[in-house]
């Protein structure tokens, strides 16, 4: 007890005191039985205090570690650096007003939110999306992925000592950037996906570009693979780190590539197949380790299956429209707007009151974004707004399963952990 | 209202199990949602999860219907990896003093999903391990996402700046 008093009369918080007594406390009360020594000659029991800003938490993680030595006895992590409110933004917008502040949700991987939303305002609202929008969407969602995966790769790597290889990653986001900067107009954040459809066509000179980029990026994902996957420092740095059974990783609620790499083919693409998933095919990459070095093959071969994907999808892509032709569902296309006055009421009318999906009802629905389940909830009042609309982000599911692995791990294998589980702030806080 | 097969045998057998905890049964575009009296969550979670495999808790959150009796519902998104199935449970409770039964002996995942729920809108989980706050901090007040909450501005917070332009004197 006498040490208890000694750590926590040790903070003296400038800010929220309330709020970091009672996650001190929350420490100390984390297991029922707290081992306390009672002389502690060497003190090699201590309190770190790691981030919020610490560049290796990829954004404003907070994580509070009670240490023997370099051997973490209790870790506690502190969230909400970057909440912003943004479910209760969503009840005062329409639908596809909303839609920009999805693209800061989950900022690595803008597309995916977008078509998140858009799917899940469809299914309420009962739109059909024609083929070719479809399939638009699936190219964006999967280039998403690959540049989400991307900077784990140049993170993580960097993480565990190989500063080099982030900057080749990022060579490849950029071209991703500019891919996107072509088709949607914005580099990063690039709403592109309308309730109904996608903004624009993809044009001769996009579709090169990406399918160049896909012929190019194969060769350099091989190259990186040779690199890595024999890499005495890297194996040994990830391999058998924050091992977790498929029955815990179930039990804590891991989602996406780290599920998965436990052994368990959970992968909503397959379960409950959205846009047209269940038409091409591909594999759901799996591992039974569930260790970092597992998270590490998943995310390495779901980027191979995206790239085959990318291409089925340019096959079987045919010419038509891309956004449903009915002014009461979706924007009129903006050739409409600026020649006939119809287009331009309707054009009005969709601003100012948007989609109204039936009075009372409630649905969600969820795709595979790269971190995991992404999904929304929306329940409808019949009016323009969604009445509450809940984001099941994967980053929070995720984190909370990493206060789970820290636990009997070392000191030095946090950062790696972090990046081996890859949590985004922004999708996690919300 | 189309219930599939695989669904509607869950839903007969909890209401043999527990015939007046049942209180309704909706569904749209394929979502199922079970309403339950908000005293019987944990029994019915429990024979979910034994019986029926319900293995993987994706979400729990809360609403905020805004009437005066019956005010916070809070809804759990599970689902069966076994029978690739997912149910939705829906319970509701006062404005005054909400209170519904932990899961976290069922779901770890619980934890985390109910202190959001917990601090967005007040509700609270009995017997939770750390029912803390966990997006914003404990001195903080307010529960957010209840309807009351303005969109800008705390309550006895900073003022907010005007909202018409200055007029020059």
């Amino acid at each position: 007890m006498e040490l208890e008093k000694k750590l926590t009369s040790k903070i003296q918080s400038t800010f929220f005191k309330k709020h970091q007594e009672a996650i001190y406390k929350s420490l100390e009360d984390k297991h029922t039985t707290v081992e306390v020594y009672e002389d502690d000659p060497l003190a090699t029991h201590m309190v770190l205090n790691m981030g919020p800003q610490h560049p290796a938490t990829h954004g404003v993680l907070r994580v509070i570690l009670e240490l023997d030595g370099e051997k973490i006895i209790k870790n506690k992590l502190d969230i909400g650096y970057l909440h912003r409110g943004i479910e209760k933004i969503a009840e005062n917008k329409t639908y596809q007003e909303f839609m920009p502040y999805t693209d800061r949700t989950d900022y690595l991987s803008p597309y995916s939110n977008n078509v998140a939303l858009c799917t899940a305002v469809e299914k309420i609202a009962k739109i059909e999306v024609p083929d070719r929008a479809q399939y638009i969407r699936m190219i964006g969602c999967e280039l998403a992925r690959i540049s989400s995966h991307l900077l784990w790769l140049g993170t993580m790597v960097m993480d565990a000592g190989a500063v080099s290889f982030f900057i080749w990653t990022f060579r490849e986001r950029e071209k991703l950037y500019d891919i996107f900067d072509n088709f949607g107009g914005h580099r990063f954040t690039i709403s592109h996906s309308r309730i109904g459809g996608v903004a624009n066509d993809f044009t001769p000179e996009t579709i090169k570009m990406i399918k160049e980029w896909v012929t190019d990026f194969k060769k350099e994902l091989v190259g990186w693979n040779k690199f890595l996957n024999k890499n005495r420092i890297f194996v040994d740095r990830n391999k058998d780190i924050g091992t977790i059974t498929a029955d815990e990783a179930i039990d804590i609620g891991l989602s996406g590539p780290n599920l998965r790499a436990t052994g368990i083919a959970y992968d909503i693409r397959k379960i409950d197949p959205y846009c047209k998933y269940d038409e091409v095919e591909f594999e759901v990459p799996t591992r039974l380790e569930g260790d970092n070095l597992a998270r590490y093959y998943c995310r390495m071969e779901e980027m191979t299956q995206s790239l085959s994907l990318i291409e089925q999808c340019f096959d079987k892509m045919k010419k038509g429209p891309i956004r449903v032709d009915n002014a009461k569902q979706t924007y009129p296309s903006k050739d409409e707007v600026y020649y006939s006055m119809e287009g331009m009421i309707h054009d009005f009318m969709m601003t100012d009151t948007g989609i109204c999906p039936p009075e009372g009802v409630e649905c969600y629905h969820a795709i595979e974004a790269p971190k995991g389940e992404l999904g929304y909830y929306i329940q409808s009042d019949g009016t323009g707004h969604p009445w509450r609309l809940e984001i099941r982000s994967p980053s929070f599911a995720n984190l909370q399963g990493l206060e789970y692995i820290l636990d009997g791990e070392m000191i030095a294998d946090t950062v790696v952990l972090i990046g081996g589980l890859d949590p985004v702030m922004g999708d996690s806080d919300k | 209202m189309n219930i599939s097969s695989a669904h509607q045998k869950v839903i007969d057998d909890l209401k043999n199990q527990y015939p007046d905890d049942i209180l309704e049964v909706t569904g749209y575009q394929g979502d199922i949602l079970v309403r339950t009296s908000v005293n019987k969550i944990h029994d019915i979670c429990r024979r979910l999860y034994d019986e029926h495999r319900f293995i993987y808790l994706v979400d729990i959150f809360g609403t905020d219907r805004f009437t005066s009796e019956e005010r916070f519902e809070v809804i759990y998104n599970i689902v069966s990896l076994r029978d690739q199935l997912r149910l939705f449970l829906k319970v509701r409770c006062e404005e005054e003093d909400p209170h519904v039964q932990t899961v976290t002996d069922i779901w770890k995942a619980a934890n985390w999903q109910e202190r959001q729920t917990y601090d967005m809108f007040g509700v609270i989980f009995d017997d939770h391990p750390d029912l803390r706050r966990v997006y914003l901090p404990e001195d903080f007040e307010y529960y957010p996402l209840r309807k009351e909450f303005p969109l800008l501005g705390i309550p006895g917070s900073i003022e907010l700046p005007s909202t018409t332009p200055d007029t020059e004197d």
